[in-house]
């Protein structure tokens, strides 16, 4: 039987060792897996983790699907950090591409340099429109900001349906569901010869930035984390809570939404469905494994992508479904919040030695994101 | 519209409220104890592909039923081993399942995409079934459907009447005080946990095995999410998710109904409608802040530790 006892402090040594030791874990879990499908787990291995980033173009690559993952889960550990729970980002994203490409469609004969500008403003305001709405609902209506931002996903992708479907549909594209190619104008340059890799991640790089400044010095921030750790603290002292679930809710919107117009107007360059391979969900595991953190998060949105290249190489070179990789972030996610039981716990394994009673011990040592609801 | 349509669309959401029914009424057994998974979706979705698989199988639609709800309970014990015992953050944790569960699903179901099946079929009963209108009405459905009507009584006379669902409340409402008075608050909440797992992968298991038999990828669509709704529009009571699942069953009805009758209006923004409708009944109930305060389990999706377990 596993025992826990609460630590009096949370271990500063856990809330960074955790993260590594589920990735461990999730490595030797996927080797057993793939022993277990008749593969040889060493020839998987490579297959999944080396293959796709051994040459220029991989690495390209690799940045390509690490920017998104990180813009969004940078945007949302500013609302998780608050117990802010904004999982609708596929959907704000969705929307964000919606209105740049609205943005590139209008312009399309436009040769103006204003045209990207004008959608990444786009971009970022129709994500914060379609964020605004759960946060509106909440702050006035008490309305579960989790269940009206994720409902808000599926009406977002259905509008983007019509529009290609309809509307927006390339009349020379065979019927297929998608808008006309952007004109040049309205595209992303490239930044590396030999690579597909476009100047959106700079966006990511200056979001990383922004939220880094913003989380370490803001006065803003510090109630918000408040408001996440101690919702009543954070009320006694008169933390003003709406703010909080406002800005919490448009900084994970601007970014998906951003995320969203950099993948337009980047590696997709037309308005099609689908539009992202789940990037708005697999951002949320992102933030937590980059523990919340700007550079926690740079670091797992690259573990993150490199799990996206594996499934698609293994479903190349293994003839694996590429549906694995989400197998793989789901059992990432797990192991996380697993081995997180050690930032709050020391564990040990005994029998059942009674103990006296402890006298309220959840009191000691509450954990670090609970959630408050 | 004649007396015949209209019987056909009440059937239709009958059927169409029947996994919201399944995996709301499970979950409200979950909350009721204090514990929150938001993880329906994942359980669900992956009842439907286990269903699916072993009924393709094996041939046998029960036995694909069964499975369901067995893999919608491994799925729920991964949840319960992580936020019960081992304290994780309930949010995240169903999230996560959610995830999971998306993903698996489309990894078992590969071989099985647009694979269709002999669904099951309605029950018939002698005389009754033949009546008219009535017969359709009452004594046409496939036997899930009944077994979802039957859950409601079972569920109000557990929560309500038995020894077993007043300790279940007390432990939702004040674990502590459940703990101090000798109930092992744990041990009850992972049997809730794995209940609902059960009860979410028969509701996916009804989604792929009678409602539209076949698997396709993500074919739960956010019914999970849905049916996490209604649990809080239902107010935690049994009663209003029957009600508020056959609302939700009309609403995904009407929309194939409003097209047949040549109302121009694009398809997309007519599948819009059940999510729409998620989010007004949503803000409608909770505006009243108490009723929720009220009426939600007070210890929901807070963590308990106890020394001893």
């Amino acid at each position: 039987m596993i025992k826990l006892t609460p630590r009096p402090q949370p271990s500063q040594q856990m809330l960074w060792l955790s993260p590594l030791l589920a990735i461990a874990l999730m490595l030797v879990v996927g080797m057993i897996v793939f022993t277990l499908l008749g593969q040889n787990p060493l020839k998987a291995f490579h297959a999944f983790f080396i293959e796709p980033v051994n040459d220029l173009y991989g690495i390209g690559e690799l940045f390509i699907k690490a920017s998104p993952l990180a813009l969004i889960a940078l945007g949302l550990s500013v609302g998780f950090r608050a117990n802010v729970w904004n999982i609708g980002a596929e959907g704000q994203l969705t929307m964000g591409a919606i209105a740049a490409g609205g943005v590139a469609l209008w312009f399309y004969d436009s040769e103006s340099h204003f045209v990207l500008p004008l959608m990444l403003i786009a971009g970022a305001l129709g994500g914060m429109l379609w964020a605004a709405i759960p946060a509106f609902l909440r702050t006035r209506f008490n309305t579960s900001e989790i269940l009206v931002s994720l409902m808000l996903v599926y009406v977002a992708e259905l509008v983007l349906s019509w529009l290609v479907h309809g509307p927006w549909r390339d009349p020379d594209g065979f019927g297929f569901p998608q808008s006309k190619q952007f004109s040049d104008s309205a595209l992303l340059p490239v930044l590396l010869e030999g690579t597909r890799a476009h100047a959106g991640l700079l966006i990511t790089l200056v979001a990383l930035a922004v939220t880094y400044v913003f989380l370490r010095w803001s006065v803003v921030a510090f109630q918000m984390r408040v408001a996440g750790l101690a919702p009543r603290a954070a009320d006694y002292a008169g933390f003003n809570a709406k703010r909080t679930i406002w800005i919490g809710l448009l900084a994970g919107g601007a970014a998906a939404g951003l995320a969203g117009t950099s993948e337009i107007a980047g590696p997709i360059g037309q308005l099609s469905i689908p539009l992202s391979p789940g990037y708005g969900f697999a951002a949320i595991i992102v933030a937590f494994v980059g523990r919340l953190n700007p550079i926690g998060i740079l670091l797992a949105s690259l573990l993150m992508a490199l799990l996206y290249l594996g499934g698609e190489s293994a479903q190349m070179q293994l003839a694996l479904p590429a549906a694995v990789s989400g197998v793989f972030q789901g059992l990432l996610l797990f192991f996380l919040l697993a081995t997180d039981v050690l930032i709050n716990f020391r564990i040990s394994w005994g029998g059942g030695r009674p103990k006296p009673a402890a006298a309220a011990p959840q009191a000691v040592a509450k954990p670090v994101m609970e959630g408050e609801q | 519209m004649s007396a015949d349509t209209l019987v056909l669309i009440l059937v239709a959401t009958v059927a169409a409220g029947v996994p919201l029914i399944f995996a709301a009424l499970g979950e409200l057994i979950v909350e009721k104890s204090g514990v929150l998974n938001l993880g329906v979706e994942g359980m669900m979705i992956v009842g439907a592909i286990s269903g699916f698989m072993v009924a393709a199988e094996s041939g046998s639609l029960w036995l694909g039923v069964l499975a369901g709800a067995f893999a919608g309970m491994l799925m729920a014990l991964v949840f319960a081993f992580l936020t019960l015992s081992l304290m994780a953050n309930q949010v995240a944790s169903g999230l996560a399942l959610t995830i999971f569960g998306i993903g698996l699903s489309a990894y078992m179901g590969q071989a099985y995409n647009s694979v269709a099946l002999d669904g099951l079929k309605a029950i018939q009963i002698p005389l009754l079934s033949d009546l008219p209108v009535v017969g359709k009405l009452l004594f046409g459905y496939d036997p899930l459907v009944y077994l979802a009507l039957l859950m409601y009584p079972l569920l109000v006379w557990f929560l309500y009447y038995s020894r077993g669902g007043l300790i279940l409340r007390a432990i939702g409402e004040s674990p502590s005080s459940a703990h101090a008075l000798g109930y092992p608050v744990i041990k009850i909440r992972y049997l809730a946990v794995l209940f609902g797992g059960a009860m979410a992968g028969i509701g996916g298991a009804y989604l792929s095995l009678a409602y539209t038999p076949l698997w396709s990828e993500g074919m739960t669509a956010g019914r999970g999410w849905i049916a996490l709704a209604l649990v809080v529009f239902a107010t935690w009571r049994p009663g209003r998710v029957l009600l508020g699942a056959f609302l939700f069953g009309g609403v995904t009805i009407a929309q194939f109904h409003v097209q047949g009758m040549g109302v121009e209006i694009p398809s997309q923004f007519l599948s819009m409608l059940p999510y729409l409708a998620t989010i007004t009944v949503l803000v409608l109930i909770s505006r009243n802040a108490a009723t929720i305060r009220l009426n939600a389990p007070a210890s929901l999706g807070q963590a308990f530790h106890n020394e001893v377990h």
